[in-house]
């Protein structure tokens, strides 16, 4: 061991280098299988594949950024797929193919969303229920009553303005055609890494390992925690207008996605029971998930096949993690 | 049973010539050691001193490079834990192992649970603890009740007699207080005696010098994994115990009182507070002073610095801070007005034990302060200027000894520049040359114009740091005393003689 | 110190109203409650008809409920019930092929096959140290991959023998459900009673202090995942036997994976394991069902129920939350 004395003289540049615990597996596989997708796939030989695969992957990812938050602070949010879900067939309703309306239901989209992630943090952390349960609450709650809502089966259209942002792009010079979810996506992360640095963000992190340090020391436990949610909340519903834009109305449209964005986080090294882990981990960890999808596809492994290999990735990449992390875990202090 | 009477028959356990290398380091060297029936052998060294090394050879946790291991005179090896309490040898640990939804009895016999005919035997098991809690005198504890229900005293009885039920004879216990509230210490010190009674050999390992000279027959000191001394306890002080363990004498550990001539204004002042555990405090703490609050256990002196610091508030009386009146509803609103708490549980209460030391160390400026309401920190400055230990900011800080966590619990602290500082038993569980550290950080602190109140259970601590001693009894202040007040003057006000007397 | 003052003040009485006991005060006041509302409109919730609907219903999701709560008391929990369940009912009917003498062989090589599925999930979690929630996900995908490859639909066919299973009934009092209950007494016996009970609780209630107790931990957690895969397996032969053959989605469309973790926590278990029981998961089970009954009775939309449920799910965990804490 060496004095703090010895190690002033690290830059704040060199420590801001060092990968957060537990990322670089993530990296390796998201690397091999980016590598593995160049040698498949033509498409990929050039800039618009790979820009295709991350307009593919942008709701999941921006999805994995919201649940990372509730993740890290020590809880879960399964509300996200029904909420994702509930968004678009709201807005479908609320638009009805009236271009007009698409200035005021993004915004009322974005609110709903916080809506819900408010009750979800309010409830979890003033009745002291498990946000698991909360929000697997919520999740019924949401199925329910939008379908009660529209009747059983979707209504309405989404406008053309509402749905470029999933779909459509603007072209730049040498990589072609940009499109508006990867420079949305990017704006996000750029945010999300911001918000991690900052204080709040550290809070959040330093909440998932100790409670009782951070509000004795001061801190809003509850409001913080309440803030992940929220966050989630606008995170499914930001997904939601990508969604919609680039796959349109579907009762099924955020199936399933709740247990995708969980798996995409803990593909990135983030514990679950929370205090570790990066959320550019996390978002690596969503970027993976689709990238692998589009390797099986590439591959003409069917839709079946498709879950299975998933599965074992999943099972393999956490194993993986787990046991290797284990192994460094030496016995210290001796006396 | 007397201490001379121990030479007339065999001990129980005998270590001789113990060595351990852990890789190639060696951490004993020739170590002996006796445990006699019916005594309590303290076991003390500063961290490093390999002191858990030798309590884990004994309880078969790790295996001696060399030596021999005798019981009643017949040479052991323990493989296993298991084969240690084959042998009667029972570890205590300094964690409680209970849980807390299952019932005494449960506990007591978890993983060992008699059967018959295919069930648990449930009758026998609760006739069985009914019996041992019995033995011990304990009576007030239902085998069925749950572990949870039972106060922390209780629940640390339930552990000792889940160490006994293997039928042990010896008892290792590693720190048994720590995780004891003050006024339950003293029944642990009963239950200890009547262990002793019954004929258990204790070894107790502890860094608080108190309970060893209360508890105990002889003392054996470990300094760098060799054996310095053993002898009877009445034969040393705590003097010559210190010079023992960190070879200099106990004054030379505590830094310069502040100048009486020159106390600064007050910074905190408690009239007539009080809540449903205290009363009727009153208490002025001037900037620059160390304030000893001292106490038996229980008296009240951890809720008195809860309640400052917006843990558990006060309810009556008033508050000011700087000479202006406020009221404490939370942590935030304390530390906000320039309190710092540093808690006696450090690790449950004080770190994020997963985050680096970087991390901790600006917790509660995150945490309390907006971005700009306070100026810049030299974070670097700020952990040499604690003298933390550490490969770098980036280190968790879980993987910190003991002595350098608090002093990043101090770090966290300082970053906010505290007007007032409440330090809740800043030494436990750390060695002796980070005491010293901490003393003279808290002195530093002093003479920069902190003012800080402390609480400690080791009386020779609080006396020399404190440059007035307040003694709490009951919930209630007895009395205050000057710069280096006797023990007896303290303890007699913390009993409660010269109130009666008056 | 404020906790023994708590233990002091508190009524006597409290120390009955466990969450068991208040989970079936829970579901008399809902069946009075709902008997009202329907007898309000001419109808009648417990009539045979109402009554065997309620236990039909529970059948099922009591099945795979009763292993969820084993698996959930050592800590973990699994999501792979609702594919298993779907798989199950194809490896059964699938064997019978409408033999009655192949019904033994199916029904033995349908729980070994679930068994199998169980070992496998509790061997991820303990030996290579994956999250439940993950592993048992990845099975869930796993297990979802091979039936979207190998199946369109409905296959195999279950002998007419093997549907008196689902349908038989004693008066209103179906077969199935009996033996749906005698299988959560047996459980019960099995957690109260047993060494093997007896350590799945202290996994739940605490790894390590269990551990330190020389209980060898892994071996009770691949116990528990086994007994929930088992459990599942019963359930979806039961399905089989209703449907008279077998139905690669009859576990998911129903969502038994989130629907037992809603029923065991309702019954009173803690999520994070260690405290809890069989009894409160079967009041849990009858709750939602006989929430489902009344629903159907008065002819709610169906996906008002999901509402309610939801609603209903959250108080109870509030309540149970509030009441522990006040301890």
């Amino acid at each position: 061991m060496t004095g703090m004395n010895g190690t002033t003289t690290t830059t704040g540049a060199g420590r801001r280098l060092r990968l957060a615990d537990g990322t670089a597996p993530v990296l390796a596989v998201l690397a091999v299988l980016l590598v593995a997708l160049a040698f498949t796939g033509p498409a990929y030989s050039e800039p618009a594949g790979y820009l295709a695969l991350l307009k593919r992957a942008a709701p999941l990812m921006i999805l994995a950024i919201g649940q990372y938050f509730v993740i890290v602070s020590g809880g879960f949010d399964l509300s996200v797929g029904s909420l994702v879900t509930a968004e678009v067939v709201i807005a479908a309703r609320l638009i009805d193919g009236d271009e007009a309306a698409t200035l005021w239901v993004i915004p009322f989209v974005l609110g709903f969303g916080a809506l819900i992630g408010l009750v979800n943090g309010l409830i979890t952390t003033q009745l002291l229920v498990p946000s698991f349960i909360v929000t697997l609450g919520m999740l019924l709650v949401l199925d329910g009553a939008v379908f009660l809502w529209t009747g059983g089966s979707p209504r309405g259209a989404l406008s053309e303005s509402f749905r470029m942002v999933g779909r459509e792009g603007f072209d730049v010079p040498l990589i072609g055609q940009l499109p508006w979810s990867v420079l949305l996506l990017t704006a996000l992360v750029v945010a999300a890494v911001l918000f991690m640095r900052g204080g709040t963000g550290r809070m959040l992190v330093a909440i998932g390992d100790n409670q009782t340090a951070v509000r004795f020391g001061g801190g809003h436990v509850e409001r913080v925690r309440t803030l992940a949610f929220v966050l989630s909340g606008t995170s499914a519903a930001i997904a939601a207008v990508l969604l919609g834009g680039f796959a349109g109305v579907s009762a099924q449209v955020g199936d399933g996605l709740e247990f995708r964005v969980i798996t995409a986080v803990v593909l990135g090294g983030v514990v679950l029971g929370g205090g570790r882990g990066s959320v550019v981990a996390a978002m690596a960890g969503a970027l993976t998930l689709e990238a692998l999808f589009s390797l099986l596809n590439l591959l003409g492994i069917s839709g079946g096949l498709e879950s299975t290999v998933q599965g074992v990735i999943i099972i393999a990449a956490v194993a993986y993690a787990s046991v290797g992390r284990s192994k460094f875990r030496t016995r210290k202090g001796t006396s | 049973m007397s201490v001379t009477g121990l030479t007339d028959e065999a001990p129980v356990v005998r270590l001789r010539g113990i060595g351990k290398q852990f890789v190639g380091n060696p951490v004993l060297r020739d170590v002996d050691l006796d445990l006699y029936a019916g005594e309590v052998h303290a076991l003390v060294g500063e961290n490093g001193a390999g002191k858990s090394t030798l309590m884990k050879i004994l309880a078969g946790v790790h295996q001696p490079d060399s030596g021999v291991i005798e019981v009643d005179g017949r040479e052991m090896s323990f493989a296993s834990p298991r084969a240690a309490q084959a042998a009667g040898i029972s570890i205590v640990h300094q964690e409680f192992n209970l849980l807390g939804d299952r019932s005494v009895a449960e506990n007591i016999y978890l993983g060992r649970e008699p059967v018959r005919r295919g069930q648990v035997d449930r009758k026998r098991m609760e006739a069985d603890t009914a019996g041992l809690l019995d033995w011990l005198g304990e009576r007030g504890i239902s085998p069925r009740t749950l572990v949870r229900r039972l106060p922390v005293a209780q629940q640390q009885v339930v552990e000792i007699v889940k160490a006994l039920s293997t039928d042990a004879r010896v008892l290792a216990m590693d720190e048994p207080t720590a995780a004891l509230a003050d006024h339950e210490v003293e029944l642990l010190y009963d239950l200890v005696r009547r262990l002793r009674e019954r004929g258990i050999a204790i070894l107790y390992v502890s860094h608080r010098l108190r309970e060893v000279f209360d508890l105990s027959q002889r003392i054996t000191v470990l300094k760098d994994g060799e054996l310095v001394t053993c002898r009877p306890t009445r034969e040393l002080t705590s003097d010559q115990l210190v010079r023992h363990m960190v070879g200099r004498p106990l004054e030379a550990l505590f830094p310069d009182r502040a100048d009486p001539e020159a106390p600064g204004e007050v910074q905190l002042a408690l009239r007539g507070a009080g809540n449903e555990r205290v009363h009727d405090i009153d208490l002025e703490l001037r900037a620059g002073e160390i304030v000893g609050l001292a106490g038996l256990q229980g008296a009240g002196r951890s809720a008195v610095a809860r309640a400052i610091s917006g843990v558990q508030p006060f309810t009556e009386g008033t508050v000011e801070l700087g000479g202006a009146a406020v009221r404490i509803r939370s942590p935030r609103t304390a530390v906000r007005r320039g309190v710092a708490y540093v808690t006696e549980d450090r690790k449950g209460e004080g770190l994020a034990l997963r985050q680096s030391v970087r991390d901790n160390a600006l917790l509660v400026r995150r945490a309390a302060f907006g971005r700009r309401s306070l100026g810049r920190l030299d974070l670097a400055a700020l952990l040499r200027s604690v003298t933390v230990l550490a490969r770098s900011e980036d280190q968790e800080v879980r993987r910190l000894s003991g002595g350098n966590q608090q002093k990043v619990v101090l770090a966290k602290w300082l970053a906010v520049e505290p007007k007032v500082l409440v330090v809740d038993e800043p030494t436990r569980g750390i060695d002796v040359g980070a005491k010293q550290t901490v003393y003279e950080l808290l002195r530093g602190l002093a003479r920069e114009g902190v003012a800080i109140l402390m609480i400690s259970s080791e009386l020779p601590e609080l006396i020399g740091m404190s440059d007035r001693v307040i003694v709490m009894h009951d919930g209630r202040i007895a009395g205050a005393l000057p710069a280096g007040p006797s023990e007896e003057a303290v303890m007699a006000l913390a009993t409660g003689h010269e109130l009666e007397a008056a | 110190m404020s906790a023994a003052t708590l233990v002091r003040t508190r009524p006597q009485w409290t120390r009955f109203a466990t969450p068991a006991v208040s989970v079936y005060v829970a579901l008399v006041l809902l069946l009075v409650v709902g008997s009202v509302l329907v007898g309000a409109r001419g109808g009648m919730l417990l009539d045979q008809g109402g009554i065997l609907n309620i236990l039909t219903r529970s059948t099922a999701l009591g099945l795979v409920a009763i292993g969820q709560t084993m698996v959930i008391l050592t800590g973990k929990l699994d999501l792979s019930v609702a594919y298993l369940i779907g798989l199950c009912s194809l490896i059964g009917a699938e064997t019978m092929a409408g033999d009655p003498g192949m019904i033994l062989p199916a029904v033995l090589l349908t729980l070994a096959c679930a068994a199998g599925v169980g070992l496998v999930n509790g061997l991820v979690v303990t030996k290579l140290k994956v999250n439940a929630f993950i592993a048992t996900l990845g099975m869930a995908l796993i297990i979802r991959g091979y039936l979207e490859n190998a199946y369109t639909g409905p296959a195999g066919e279950v002998p007419r023998v093997f549907q008196h299973l689902g349908y038989d009934r004693i008066g209103p009092v179906p077969i199935s459900a009996l033996l749906m209950l005698a299988l959560a007494a047996l459980a019960w016996w099995f957690l109260t009673r047993t060494r093997g009970g007896y350590h799945l609780y202290a996994v739940g209630g605490d790894e390590e202090v269990a551990r330190f107790s020389g209980i060898r931990t892994d071996r009770v957690v691949v116990l528990a995942h086994v007994l929930c895969s088992v459990a599942a397996g019963l359930a979806g032969l039961f399905l089989a036997s209703r449907l008279g053959s077998g139905a690669p989605w009859v576990g998911t469309d129903a969502g038994y994976d989130l629907e037992s973790i809603a029923a065991v926590v309702l019954g009173g278990t803690l999520l994070a394991g260690g405290r809890g029981g069989v009894a409160g998961t079967i009041g849990g089970v009858l709750i939602l069902a006989t929430l489902d009954t009344t629903f159907d009775d008065l002819g709610v939309t169906p996906f008002f129920k999901d509402v309610v449920r939801g609603a209903v799910l959250i108080a109870a965990v509030a309540l149970y939350a509030r009441r522990r804490g006040l301890r």
